[in-house]
């Protein structure tokens, strides 16, 4: 895991979710779930506490986060943009969304901005293959995209 | 005073990307603004199915189907139609069949004509956070009649009339599942509901979670009251907060009305239920490496058996089922599995709900009988190509499935016709492919798909699919031979039959199915160097007709490499060796004067 700056503190609420999930089996999953969900990322400090918590080694905690793609070890930019490449997206000119994004953001698919505003990923289907080619920023969905409307989704962000 | 129209507001998650949310909201204050809150109830409900031209509104008792609607369409949907009882015609859907304006029920719009509903039976009709609308629509009648009038043995027998088979992919049949766990002897034993669709470009089981919490609650107790069981879990996906919420809602409710918790509407039966989440692992779909993430730990498959019906979560015996094969078990249980077995083919039961999309007219969510063609499905229902153009194959199954060519066209789908011609129900997800697509790029699209979602555990899959992308990609770029297909078929074979797990052993389908229906289009790749899709990049030459060209420089322009030359008013020419072949000055030459080939 990468070595952090910033040494971040546990919160209550977390605290608090883990002492009502630590005596369930099988609870590790759902745990880092609400650590990503408090951070945006799995931290590394946090990671080497929940260990102590929940009695399990950091190599473990590890091996779990790099297998999930749901979890990321380093944090994402301000507006997280997922471009959707499930079969449909695909289909409709997915991968020409991502080529123009990389262009339009200077950051390679996976990356995030140096200012820390943007991070551009690919994700497996959205689930409104109706509305394809789609992508995601934050929570907001934009369906039915052309490269040409990209400049436009973007700057509503800035 | 009694409701006198009711507004059902499309909340699948298609729709409510497209603001279905802001035209919910918009109806209620218009309705409120124009006096007649009291005579309208409206109600967002679950998909509608018809995602092409969502959001889509439906009111009744006038029949009216307004689709691509727009908040701001509010006021008049409420002025006109629940006031005055007129049709917007602006935004009714309009039928290819029939004259503008002409009155349709919507039953009969080809969309829905020839689908069946057994398993999105309350999609679109209830509001999924209401358990009193899944009551009124016999819901929990099965859970009452599994309680007090049915013995465990009733049930599996019930079932097994029915011949309903599991709907995540394989088609094991349901009954014997349930059958092997109810007769281990075990102190705990667990229901699990997999609701981790993992297969890019489906979203049936989305769908029904999001549109009809409720049915699979009520399945999961059947099955803890079938087997003994008290405790299940649901383990569905991260990326779908709608139906996780959804689900978590309808849990509350039934908790609230005592039928999930303890003594269950006092019969002395206990059942709770949890949500886990998946963390995006299409492995996990496959039901041991499902419950290895359940416990915790990285998902990968162990070998089978023992299965998990004997060995499962924590080593216990484990019902696991998919939630399509769920959503059908209350409405067996309530009307009967005779009933059941009377629709579909020989071999397999009752519906199928599919995910029809990509180059499709009306994309969305179908459900039809067993044994429908895929020419209905895609033709009628769906509408034909969208382009206009050649029909050229259609995936059923995923990264698991295999490419039905036009030939196969008039063939009954169930589960065994389609294994027999190579490919495979999977969970559902059917995707159309026309003639701008290449079946190269498609299966290497897939392979891509599983060597990134391969675990690693085994060896056939880890490094087969990894071999197979190098071949498929070697051929994109024209540097394939002809043997190159053979030594594909021969690491396919060997994957099948030594692949540790489903994901492994279904990954070459792609290829396999492909390489002999579409040998002319892999051998035109290796032997002349040709896509004629256009999609393999390092085989197409973007070229400029000089007859064509006005000069009016705006291709030169829009190229990001800045490889085209030429003067103004004069025709311009592509410097082959820089171009990266982006298509921008393609799709921006107004004049066609730029060929692709």
């Amino acid at each position: 895991m990468p070595v952090e700056t910033e040494e971040l503190k546990m919160t209550e609420g977390l605290l608090s979710f883990i002492e009502e999930w630590k005596e369930k089996p099988g609870n590790l999953i759902m745990v880092l779930h609400r650590v990503q969900e408090e951070y945006g990322y799995i931290p590394r400090n946090i990671a080497f506490e929940l260990g102590k918590i929940l009695d399990v080694p950091l190599a473990k905690i590890y091996g779990v986060v790099t297998f999930y793609h749901f979890f990321k070890l380093e944090k994402p930019g301000k507006h997280k943009v997922s471009v959707c490449m499930g079969t449909a997206c695909y289909l409709k000119g997915g991968q020409d969304l991502i080529d123009e994004l990389e262009q339009l953001l200077g950051v390679g698919c996976g990356g995030t901005t140096e200012d820390k505003q943007f991070s551009l990923e690919a994700v497996r289907c959205i689930g409104c293959c109706g509305l394809a080619p789609v992508l995601t920023v934050g929570n907001e969905v934009f369906g039915k995209l052309t490269t040409d409307m990209l400049p436009e989704v973007i700057a509503q962000f800035k | 005073m009694a409701v006198k129209n009711y507004i059902l507001v499309c909340g699948g998650t298609a729709c409510e990307s497209a603001k279905g949310d802001d035209i919910y909201k918009s109806l209620l204050k218009e309705a409120e603004a124009q006096g007649v809150a009291d005579d309208v109830q409206i109600v967002k409900t679950g998909c509608f199915g018809f995602c092409e031209k969502g959001p889509i509104v439906k009111v009744l008792p006038e029949q009216a189907f307004y689709v691509e609607v727009v908040p701001e369409d509010a006021k008049e949907i409420i002025a006109e139609t629940v006031i005055k009882g007129r049709i917007v015609e602006r935004i009714q859907y309009q039928p290819e069949k029939g004259a503008k304006g002409e009155a349709f029920d919507i039953d009969n719009i080809e969309f829905y004509q020839k689908q069946y509903r057994i398993v999105l039976r309350n999609c679109g009709l209830i509001d999924p956070g209401k358990i009193d609308e899944y009551i009124a629509r016999d819901g929990y009648a099965a859970l009452e009649k599994c309680l007090f009038d049915m013995k465990p043995d009733d049930i599996i027998n019930e079932l097994k009339v029915s011949g309903l088979r599991g709907r995540g992919g394989a088609g094991f049949p349901t009954w014997m599942k349930w059958n092997f766990t109810k007769q281990v002897e075990a102190d705990q034993k667990y229901i699990v509901c997999n609701a981790d669709e993992g297969d890019p470009g489906a979203y049936m089981d989305r769908s029904t979670l999001e549109g009809d919490p409720h049915s699979v609650i009520e399945a999961m107790m059947i099955a803890g009251i079938c087997v003994g069981a008290d405790y299940g879990a649901i383990y569905i996906r991260a990326e779908y907060p709608l139906a996780i919420e959804r689900l978590e809602v309808a849990m509350q409710q039934a908790r609230d009305y005592g039928l999930l918790g303890k003594d269950i509407l006092g019969s002395g039966f206990n059942f709770d239920l949890e949500v886990r989440l998946g963390a995006g692992a299409f492995v996990c779909g496959e039901e041991t490496a499902l419950l290895a993430s359940l416990e915790g730990n990285r998902g990968m498959p162990i070998p089978k058996p023992p299965f998990p019906a004997v060995s499962g979560l924590f080593k216990e015996p484990t019902v696991i089922n998919n939630v399509e094969t769920y959503a059908n078990i209350p409405a067996i249980i309530n009307k009967g599995g005779e009933w059941f077995s009377k629709i579909g083919t020989e071999g397999s039961k009752g519906t199928k709900v599919f995910a029809l999309t990509g180059k499709i007219k009306n994309s969305g969510l179908v459900e039809v009988p067993m044994g429908t063609t895929l020419r209905e499905i895609v033709f009628d229902i769906g509408g034909g190509i969208s382009s206009g153009k050649k029909f050229k194959a259609a995936q059923t199954g995923g990264p698991s499935g295999g490419m039905i060519t036009e030939e196969n066209l008039d063939l009954p789908i169930d589960f065994d016709s389609l294994t027999s011609i190579g490919s495979m129900m999977g969970s559902g997800g059917l995707i159309v492919m026309d003639e701008d697509d290449c079946i190269v790029d498609v299966a290497k699209f897939y392979l891509d798909f599983s060597v990134e979602e391969s675990c690693g555990k085994c060896a056939p899959c880890r490094i087969g699919t990894k071999k197979l992308y190098e071949y498929l990609d070697k051929i994109s770029k024209g540097k394939g031979e002809l043997d190159d297909l053979q030594k594909m078929k021969d690491i396919g074979a060997a994957m099948k039959k030594a692949a540790l797990c489903g994901l492994g052993q279904t990954a070459p389908n792609p290829i396999l199915s492909s390489i002999d229906n579409f040998y002319e289009e892999y051998r035109q790749h290796i032997e002349d160097g040709k896509c004629a899709a256009g999609k393999c990049k390092d085989l197409v030459r973007y070229e400029i007709i000089a007859d064509k060209c006005i000069g009016c420089t705006v291709c030169a322009r829009k190229c990001p490499v800045n490889c085209i030359e030429g003067e103004r008013k004069k025709p311009h020419i592509i410097d082959q060796d820089k171009c990266i072949k982006c298509g921008a000055c393609y799709d921006g030459c107004k004049f066609d004067a730029i060929i692709v080939s």
